[in-house]
């Protein structure tokens, strides 16, 4: 009985669906050459797609509200006894299969191995693989240091940025303009363009201090489009829609640089951006800016009772947001040696957000990985390049109700306590806690 | 005095929800604000804290060994700089946090470490970094849940989630911490318990604690001044006996409970 | 001359005006329940267009005046419309009520950027010409500061907000989207079937955004699947100018944010016709965030 009942749901469903988008999916007009192209066959596409979606949405769905009052079981028992967070990750569970645990991975018998083959792989990359292939990857390192950097906005500060890629527009125009005006070279321009973008953020943040976090998006989203705008229209200095013809690739000491040498150059200085900002990034979440970002993030009102200055924590993420955009900016223009406003696009803004909501919000390596995965896949499987946008706002709309931690959700850091505080004996509890509850 | 407002007023549109409210409140003492629902008694609170700017009247602070200041418009991070701590009503901890971080959020407003700090980790942030631990912990011992330590804020039983709040308050290291209801939705033993935490707090952590309540037993049992406010004016004042006994207070009451 | 020129810019912005209305109907509406930004809602007011366009290809084979095939297609388009954003509530904002405002709003950004390359994808990338279908009308056959399309659209705006008004004042519906977007619990608690409440707020959010898109449509004469994503930006700055959740306070917004493109676009330059309505946005947050009609709230504590 049930199962027909929902036999009959999803078929009603699936009715709806081709209908629905009967006008568009199966009819296709061109008003230009007058021609009309009937689709049928989409028809049944549709229907079939949406009967098996709809089950799986069900499944999916179902599993989540488990997941949920699993959760909330637990928060109100009182023996709550692993403090390890319930959503497992599909990393979590993969190594599990193994026998393993992410524990495992920080195990430094593990990790040593492990980094250095990663690094070994990293390493002979460019040197095994074609020219081609070092650009593609080029191209991905750089988003990772974007993604990166939208994450300490939109992973730590919680706070939805729709204009990130102005501040890659910034930093590629730095490096583009001055090199073409001033002959100025890459490494004096790293620094200028990460100082620009990290002042074009902080210049945003002032007006936003006091916005909820919906307008926050519209606003960021807004100063995105008047920085393309500006960069269209102020063709004087800009070039406008044409752009910024042949900037310099990096220099290396005065050396000459065949073209190959020169793309392995540049991989190289990328894939060391890319663990400069690591580094610095870990540290950050880390510290005590971190936390405090982290904090407002969760809780803006609570976080300035417990003495936060918001609006300078809100300053922070911002400039710290941006000086990474800059230094993609500047490593993208020194890559493609030609840059136009058209890279700059609230489209590119979303598929950063799209890599950060995918990995993980405010989890390094899960940014990483969505950074990688979105830039390499649609490279390397050519059918999806077409839907890759298509497929982009899926993935966001499908993160945001299924797994709102992303592929690999943020661990809270563990603090190891000394021995001696281990032990507890050190402070009688005030007011008999509920150690002492029977 | 270490806490004085005097005509402390703060409209909503056209709701008046604090009325002309002259309190204060002296070293080392429990005192209490009690008043039925919509009193206007947490946007008291939300004055002194700095969460609305009151619409009209002043609020002072006198530090234990400082001077008397005017906090009235302060933000609240400011005023929670220096030395009032609070809790919410409505549980408001970081709840993706663990619950040592969440208490050392409350204890990062007196560290120095800046961004610089943090990417270099020089010896003094590490070392500032390491006592914030060791100190959150042992806040967190004294509170009386230190077995959380590296759970999520979130995953707490609802008593320790208060009991953290409080934990989070106290590492502002405050000379005078506001409650908002820290007994709602606890169990009699719990709110045990929270008597004697109170009484410690006071008595060992030497903390001053305003507190709001709804549970009249814990109030008389804590202490020693009671406030009562009614439609955002102050109706009585006095001891836990004089209030008890006040016409006016038990008419608010009694009135709560026909409409009720 | 110069009046002449005043004249037009003045009409062509109060047709801005009205488009723009037509749009920030749904994202007022939505936003006074929900408390969400629907990014997706621009979408839907392409999505009407484009329907629109391809019902009127179709139907051109029944030989009927050009007309009687632009109502039915555009009633078609509307329906549609309306089954478009009431899905899209289901699917990607129903599962997130509960769940983080940002949770809701990054999913509204991937609902939009769905739609728009669906559209693409199943349709063209290309600007496709539109049929100018909207009727002349007589008496303005000797005055050209006015077109008629321009007087249309605006004729229709308006009865479509006196509809709505009426819609929102005395229906029963009506009544119960006052009380959700003014408390949602208590709403609740007093009856109201909430859930039903938001589809039907995103219906008639639907439904006008459609109308919007076709006239527009009709009146600038090509389309592409991108024409909703700014236009509907636009009109939630409209929205927000106004006072987010306030209808007359979009109907202004709206207004305002035309007109002042217009005369923006011919008085400063052209170039700079869409930063505009963003330097509106940035200001009138920083000055007043509850907008011109709004009332300001203090958040809950
Ligand atoms: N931000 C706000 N905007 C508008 N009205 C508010 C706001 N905050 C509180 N109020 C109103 O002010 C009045 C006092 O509320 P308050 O929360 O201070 O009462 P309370 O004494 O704490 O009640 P309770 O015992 O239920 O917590 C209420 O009528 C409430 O609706
Ligand atoms: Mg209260």
């Amino acid at each position: 009985m049930e199962v027909l009942k929902e036999l009959r749901k999803s078929l009603l469903l699936a009715l709806w669906f081709v209908v629905l988008t009967f006008p568009i999916m199966v009819i296709r007009v061109n008003t230009i050459t007058d021609t009309i192209e009937w689709r049928w066959e989409r028809a049944i596409l549709m229907a079939v797609g949406s009967f098996v979606g709809s089950f799986l949405w069900k499944f999916l769905l179902a599993r989540q509200e488990a997941r949920k009052s699993r959760q909330t079981a637990k928060g109100s028992s009182e023996a709550s006894d692993d403090g390890a967070s319930a959503q497992k990750s599909l990393t979590e569970r993969l190594l599990a299969r193994l026998g393993w645990t992410r524990d495992t991975l920080r195990e430094k018998k593990v990790a040593i191995p492990a980094l250095a083959i990663l690094g070994a792989i990293v390493i002979v990359f460019p040197f095994v693989t074609s020219i081609y292939q070092s650009n593609i990857m080029i191209s991905a390192l750089i988003y990772v240091i974007l993604a990166l950097g939208l994450n300490v906005v939109l992973g730590l500060g919680n706070m939805l940025h729709l204009g990130f890629a102005a501040f890659y527009a910034i930093g590629a125009y730095t490096y583009g303009l001055l090199n073409h005006y001033f002959g100025v070279g890459f490494w004096i321009a790293l620094p200028l363009g990460a100082a620009a973008s990290a002042i074009a953020g902080i210049l945003l943040a002032i007006p936003v201090l006091r916005l909820r976090g919906d307008y926050l998006a519209i606003v960021t989203l807004a100063f995105g489009e008047i920085i393309r705008l500006l960069l269209v229209n102020l063709s004087g200095i800009t070039m406008g829609p044409s752009g910024v013809k042949s900037i310099s690739r990096p220099g290396l000491f005065g050396l000459d640089l065949s073209y190959t040498q020169a793309i392995t150059y540049t991989y190289f200085i990328c894939l060391a951006l890319v663990i400069f900002t690591v580094f610095i990034v870990h540290r950050l979440e880390n510290s005590r800016i971190g936390r405090q970002l982290v904090a407002m993030g969760e809780d803006d009102i609570a976080a300035r009772a417990m003495g936060v200055n918001t609006s300078r924590a809100k300053l922070t993420a911002f400039a710290l947001g941006a000086v990474w955009a800059g230094i993609a900016g500047v490593l993208f223009a020194a890559k493609t040696t030609f840059i136009n406003p058209d890279s700059f696009k609230v489209w590119d803004s979303v598929l950063i957000l799209c890599m950060v909501v995918l990995g993980g919000m405010a989890s390094i390596p899960g940014v990483i990985a969505g950074a990688l995965i979105l830039i390499l896949l649609p490279e390397y499987l050519r059918v999806f390049s077409d839907y890759r946008l298509l497929i982009f706002g899926a993935v966001l709309v499908i993160m945001m109700v299924f797994r709102p931690g992303g592929m690999i959700p943020k661990r809270r850091k563990a603090y190891k306590l000394r021995p001696e505080e281990l032990q507890g004996s050190a402070a009688v509890p005030v007011g008999g806690g509920e150690g002492d509850a029977p | 005095m270490i806490l004085k407002a005097t005509q402390l007023s703060m409209d909503f549109g056209g709701l008046r929800a604090v009325d002309r409210v002259d309190i204060e409140i002296h070293e080392g003492e429990i005192v209490a604000l009690i008043g039925p629902n919509g009193a206007g008694k947490t946007t008291f609170f939300n004055c002194v804290t700095g969460v609305y700017p009151p619409t009209e009247g002043q609020i002072h602070i006198n530090p234990p060994g400082g001077t008397e200041v005017s906090i009235t418009g302060l933000k609240p991070n400011r005023i929670a700089e220096r030395g009032l701590a609070r809790t919410f009503q409505n549980i408001r901890l970081f709840p993706n946090m663990t619950v040592l971080e969440n208490v050392m959020v409350g204890r990062d407003c007196r560290l120095k470490a800046g961004i610089l700090g943090a990417i270099l980790r020089d010896r003094r942030t590490r070392e500032e970094e390491e006592q914030v631990i060791h100190d959150s912990h042992e806040i967190l011992k004294k509170i009386g849940i230190e077995q959380h330590v590296n759970e999520q804020a979130k995953n707490l039983p609802y008593g320790a989630q208060r009991r953290l709040e409080i934990a989070r308050a106290i590492a502002t290291e405050p000379f005078l911490l506001l409650l908002d209801e820290p007994a709602a939705g606890m169990n009699p033993q719990e709110t045990r318990q929270l008597d004697d935490l109170i009484l410690r707090l006071r008595d060992v952590e030497k903390l001053t604690i305003f507190l709001i309540e709804h549970d009249m037993s814990l109030v008389m049992r804590l202490s020693e001044r009671i406030y009562v406010m009614d439609y955002g004016e102050l109706i009585a004042h006095g001891s836990p006996a004089e209030v008890k006994s006040n016409p006016l207070v038990i008419k608010a009451y009694l009135g709560e409970d026909v409409s009720a | 001359m110069d009046f002449e020129f005043f004249v037009n810019l003045l009409f062509s912005g109060l047709t801005r005006g009205s488009i723009y209305a037509l749009l920030a109907l749904g994202y007022t509406m939505v936003y006074g329940i929900v408390k969400l930004i629907n990014f997706a809602h621009g979408e839907v007011y392409m999505i009407g267009a484009f329907t629109t366009l391809i019902m009127v290809s179709v139907l051109t084979i029944l030989n009927l005046p050009i007309l009687a095939i632009a109502v039915i297609a555009a009633l078609v388009a509307i329906v549609w419309s309306a089954g478009y954003g009431y899905t899209l509530d289901k699917i990607a904002y129903k599962p997130l009520r509960e769940a983080p405002r940002l949770s809701a709003l990054i999913s509204a950004i991937g609902m939009s950027l769905f739609l728009q390359n669906y559209v693409r994808l199943a349709q063209t990338s290309d600007f496709l010409p539109f049929p100018r279908f909207l009727p002349t009308v007589r008496f303005l056959d000797n005055y050209d500061g006015l077109s008629s399309s321009q007087f249309i659209i605006f004729t229709t705006t308006t009865v479509v907000m006196v509809i709505l008004t009426i819609f929102i004042k005395f229906t029963r519906v009506g009544k119960s989207m006052r009380a959700a977007a003014q408390d949602r619990m208590m709403a609740t608690l007093t009856g109201v079937n909430v859930n039903k409440t938001i589809s039907v707020t995103f219906l008639i959010g639907s439904v006008t955004a459609a109308i919007g898109g076709i006239l527009i449509s009709a009146h600038v004469g090509q389309i592409n699947f991108y024409i909703g994503f700014l236009a509907g930006i636009k009109a939630f700055v409209a929205a927000v100018l106004g006072g987010i959740g306030s209808i007359p306070g979009a109907v202004l917004g709206s207004f305002v944010l035309g007109l002042t493109e217009s005369f923006g676009a011919g008085y400063i330059s052209s170039d700079y016709e869409d930063v505009f309505a963003f330097i509106i946005l940035v200001l009138i947050l920083i000055f007043r965030p509850s907008g011109i009609l709004g009332k300001p709230a203090a958040q809950k504590v």
